[in-house]
């Protein structure tokens, strides 16, 4: 593998890098006044990236020649795949981010800086093919992220997410780290090949613990339950279009990170994993579900959802099978769509005075007087709840059908069992904005790229979003293949 | 028969009606929505006409694989279209039961409407599994916003039971779906209908659908949404969830539970028997004691599917026919009787039965429409009512005695209680005067009482129109549950003529015989 080879693997990296870097100096020789020329310029370097990363997706990349700098780095599918999600999520985060921050008088040209690293090192987590490159990619994201979720200095929630999610993420970090630590104590290496194969003879206890702790810290990570305690505080603090970043580009990366280290690290022993992830999940989902419906602010209550639907998708990886696998991917394609079309609703729930509205009991009645944004939000709802014919219901559909194929039916029919929990506090949120009598709270028009995001991402959580089942399938089928190489 | 996708234009005539309903000023929306369903009827009535009875089982079949796993797949077989016609034909009722009575949001009130009847439209002509399943379930959104914005003043609990209720009940057939399609290899309905499913698996298979269609139907005890739904439901909304909501259950079991899984229905037949004969006669009862007209006729509808579930899993050709024929029944006379209930409501704004008194005084057409449809309720031959009762209850005679006695019980105690009905309502004095100066029919609701009497008097005096479009698939699914049929209890055996009479006058006794 010569060095050029591994550059051009590693292109939109580079891309993302270099791009970072000169804007940055812009940033700091024209000051904040440049921020919505560098928001700009960050859209067009993410967009840039992801033409670069799409042919590998396309064609389907995976084996041994999509592998750089001597296997730390993997350009395959898999990895395509979840960069273009990372991206996407990201790029809206700067639209709706201009807007939000200028409003509070607080854009500063650093903001989409700090998003272009953390997608920087969110693609290296999903890319990564050692633990050293995971690591790494791990941490510039994470440290990007937390100083994002402070991003709002003045705004004392703000600060004290940021700061939540700084004590706790690093907390994360160290079990991650101890966890690695005993697996390449226990295996003699750090690639994920290479620990695959040192665990195909067996497992020992040391390198079980290591598993185990490292689960642990991605749980962490992906805010799956018993690890989930953070998420309400920070989604709730953070600035929302931050929140936005979290719920989808910090959520693709943690979660692809953890498909790629179960499947191509311990891929030779499902069992050490299969039932820790089995756990979660159900915890995740009840958890989720119960923790949801004394909520009283529309983003803790989001929070409470994605910790929810993590437990559905982990239903997927406990399948351990390449359908599982691809399942989950669709599952995490079709949250994105959701996710973005929240908490964009969310953006445009202002006030008279153009103040962010968060409480539930403030969009009462939003249906008599913003009828279509109410149509909106009640189809997210009914999406994350997984109630056909809304999109939501087919990342459900395939979850389970993977783990009905995988011959789990207990997990499968607890866990649909379970959702049904979930979909009592969706009804609520549907139930105040349709049944109530109008509160009359929300009064301020958005901003037209708010409107054109919301209506783009509501028409893929629609009905019209079926007729995409099978370019996403065969797209996510590709994806997950790249993560089994013999199969 | 002829290429054009009829099925779906009939679907996609309501879902544009629908966005167009949100989109046109509110005035007009009922206007929208009324031309919508109307052309939708005219659409079933060609459909029913262009039906081959005897020909293909599945007819206007359609088949596109837009979606990886399943496929937009529709097509009819001889009950799918009488269950649609039933669909097509409440429709425009149901719009003008609402013409005046809704003043609220309207433009959101029709769009669901339109949108129920999509969903329905859906379930009935679905060849697919999974699509069956997502307009099966899709329908819960519509019913759920139509409970709860335009229902009466427990409406948020209504709604709620509705919704939670039904959705635990479906989520584990999804289960069950995906088990069969992995074990079949094929979402294909017909396909899986002669599908020999292993005996063990059809267990659990079967509970997981009964799960859902149990709540659907409603069967007694997981029946205590309905009572709910309905009284909160504004008229039209109860017309269209007793006429054509319910029988999404029935279809559910003649379409899936007994053709997939003959066995386990054989196995299982005894407790369907119990819940339906425990339904029959509790029902009924508290049917008797209600103070509300609507909950009244919301218990006796739990009455009446409790004898389409003994008639399915009687397990022979009258059961069959006869529970299909309830089923249509019941859904004009249910429907006829919200409407009837509406009617009076809209005057007087409380279903307390003992506000009114007397009608036949003021309202004499009124009373004579009130009349036949409590009638058709109750059974009386002639009506559409007896023909359905009379064959299922036959049918199931030949499996259990006990149980056709039990379940017989259930027309005489609704004789009691819809008759006490009546005569709290139409008849003695007029103890209340603001209910003695009430007007009598309106033109519009001469609009919508004359056609529901007229079919409820055609299936009655020629129930044949009704039966022959169903007749070969009811006989093909009576084949089909051949290999599990249970023995009756009542065989009839031979008599023994005694020894000596036997060698003397054997050829004169058998001609006696």
């Amino acid at each position: 593998m010569d060095f050029a080879r591994s550059l051009a693997l590693t292109a939109p990296e580079i891309l993302l890098s270099v791009s970072g870097l000169v804007l940055l100096l812009v940033a700091a020789w024209s000051g904040d006044k440049a921020s919505r020329l560098v928001s700009i310029l960050s859209v067009a370097a993410l967009a840039a990236a992801a033409v670069l990363v799409a042919p590998a997706l396309w064609g389907q990349a995976g084996g041994a020649d999509v592998a750089a700098f001597g296997g730390q780095h993997r350009a395959d599918a898999f990895a395509a795949f979840a960069k273009l999600l990372i991206y996407a999520g990201a790029g809206v985060t700067l639209i709706v981010a201009q807007s939000f921050f200028d409003g509070a008088k607080a854009m500063r040209a650093e903001f989409p800086l700090l998003v272009l690293f953390a997608s920087l090192g969110m693609g290296m987590m999903v890319a990564a093919g050692d633990l050293l490159a995971l690591y790494i990619g791990l941490e510039l994201s994470s440290l990007a992220s937390y100083v994002m979720a402070s991003f709002l200095r003045t705004d004392e929630r703000s600060a004290e997410s940021g700061l939540k999610y700084f004590v706790l993420g690093s907390l994360a970090s160290g079990i991650l780290l101890f966890g690695m630590s005993l697996t390449y104590g226990f295996t003699g290496t750090t690639s994920y090949a290479g620990i695959n194969a040192a665990l195909a003879a067996g497992l020992s206890t040391g390198a079980t613990f290591g598993v185990i702790f490292m689960l642990a810290g991605l749980a962490f990570k992906i805010s799956a339950a018993p690890f989930h305690m953070w998420t309400p505080d920070v989604y709730e603090g953070a600035p929302t279009p931050v929140t936005t970043f979290f719920a989808t580009s910090s959520k693709v990366a943690a979660l692809g990170l953890l498909m790629r280290v179960c499947f191509e690290a311990f891929g030779s022993q499902p069992h050490a994993w299969q039932q820790v992830v089995i756990f979660a999940a159900l915890l995740s989902i009840v958890i989720g579900a119960l923790g949801a419906i004394g909520q009283k602010n529309i983003k803790r209550l989001m929070a409470y959802s994605s910790i929810n639907n993590v437990g559905f998708m982990l239903i997927g990886l406990a399948a351990a099978t390449k359908a599982g696998a691809s399942a989950m991917l669709v599952y995490l394609a079709i949250y994105v769509a959701m996710s973005v079309a929240g908490f964009v609703a969310v953006l445009l729930l202002r006030d008279e005075n153009g103040k962010q509205v968060e409480a539930i009991s403030d969009i009462a009645g939003l249906s008599k007087t913003r009828p279509w944004l109410a149509l909106a939000l009640a189809s997210v709802m009914f999406s994350l709840a997984g109630i056909p014919p809304l999109f939501g219901f087919w990342g459900k559909f395939v979850v389970f059908q993977a783990a009905v194929q995988a011959d789990m039916i207990a997990l499968a029919a607890i866990g649909i069992a379970a959702s049904v929990i979930g979909a009592f506090y969706y009804l609520k949120v549907v139930k105040v904005m349709y049944f109530d009598e109008a509160a009359d709270v929300v009064k301020g028009r958005g901003e037209t790229s708010h409107t054109v995001l919301l209506l783009l991402s509501v028409l893929a959580i629609s009905p019209l979003g079926y007729l995409g089942t099978k370019c996403l399938g065969t797209l996510a089928g590709y994806a997950a293949a790249s993560l089994f190489p013999v199969g | 028969m002829t290429g054009f996708p009829i099925l779906s234009l009939m679907l996609l005539v309501p879902l544009v009606a629908a966005v167009a309903c949100l989109v046109v000023p509110r005035e007009q929306a009922r206007t929208v929505a009324l031309v919508a369903t109307l052309i939708d009827f005219v659409l079933g009535v060609i459909l029913w006409a262009n039906y081959d009875i005897g020909g293909a089982q599945w007819q206007f079949t359609e088949n596109a694989a837009l979606f990886a796993g399943f496929s937009w797949k529709l097509g009819i077989d001889g009950i799918a279209l009488l269950l649609i016609a039933l669909t097509v034909f409440l429709m425009p009722i149901c719009i003008g039961a609402s013409w005046e009575s809704i003043d609220k949001r309207q433009g959101e009130y029709y769009a669901a409407f339109l949108l129920m009847e999509t969903l329905m439209i859906g379930v009935f002509a679905a060849q697919d599994l999974f699509l069956f399943y997502i307009m099966f379930e899709a329908g819960l959104i519509p019913m759920y916003l139509i409970i709860g914005i335009w229902g009466g003043a427990d409406r948020i609990y209504a709604s709620y039971k509705f919704f939670l209720y039904t959705l635990l009940g479906s989520v584990l057939m999804l289960i069950a779906m995906f088990w069969m399609v992995n074990e079949a290899g094929t979402t294909d309905i017909p396909t899986l209908m002669s599908y020999n499913f292993p005996v063990h698996a059809q267990t659990l298979l079967w509970l997981a659908f009964f799960a859902s269609f149990a709540v659907k139907m409603p069967m007694w005890p997981v029946h205590t949404w309905l009572p709910d739904a309905h009284v909160q439901a504004p008229t039209g909304g109860s017309v269209i969830l007793a006429g054509v909501l319910l029988k999404m259950g029935g279809y559910g079991f003649i379409r899936f539970s007994l053709p997939m899984f003959p066995e386990a229905s054989a196995q299982f037949a005894p407790l369907v028997f119990f819940l339906s004969m425990a339904a029959v006669v509790i029902t009924s009862l508290i049917a008797l004691v209600q103070h509300d007209m609507k909950k009244l006729i919301a218990y006796s509808s739990v009455a009446h599917m409790a004898i389409v579930t003994v008639g399915l899993f009687a397990f022979n050709q009258q059961g069959l026919e006869g529970s299909m024929l309830i089923m249509l029944s019941h859904g004009l006379v249910a429907g006829a009787l919200f409407l009837s209930v509406g009617v009076i409501y809209d005057r007087l704004h409380t279903r307390e039965i003992s506000r009114y008194g007397g009608l036949s005084i003021n309202m004499p057409y009124y009373a004579v429409f009130l009349l036949l449809f409590t009638m058709a309720s109750i059974g009386l031959p002639g009506t559409s009512g007896f023909v359905g009762e009379f064959l299922s209850l036959m049918g199931v005679y030949q499996i259990s005695s006990w149980v056709a006695l039990i379940c017989t019980t259930g027309i005489i105690l609704g004789a009691a209680y819809m008759l006490y009905l009546y005569r709290r309502i139409a008849y003695g004095e007029q103890k209340n005067a603001d209910a003695a100066a009430m007007a009598d029919l309106d033109k519009r609701e001469w609009a919508m009482m004359v056609p529901l009497a007229a079919v409820v008097l055609w299936m009655g005096v020629y129930p044949e129109s009704f039966i022959a479009p169903m007749r070969k698939d009811i006989a093909a699914l009576d084949a089909r549950l051949a290999q599990a049929r249970p023995k009756g209890d009542a065989q009839p055996t031979a008599g023994k003529p005694m020894a000596a009479h036997a060698t003397e006058h054997n050829s004169a006794h058998q001609g006696a015989h």
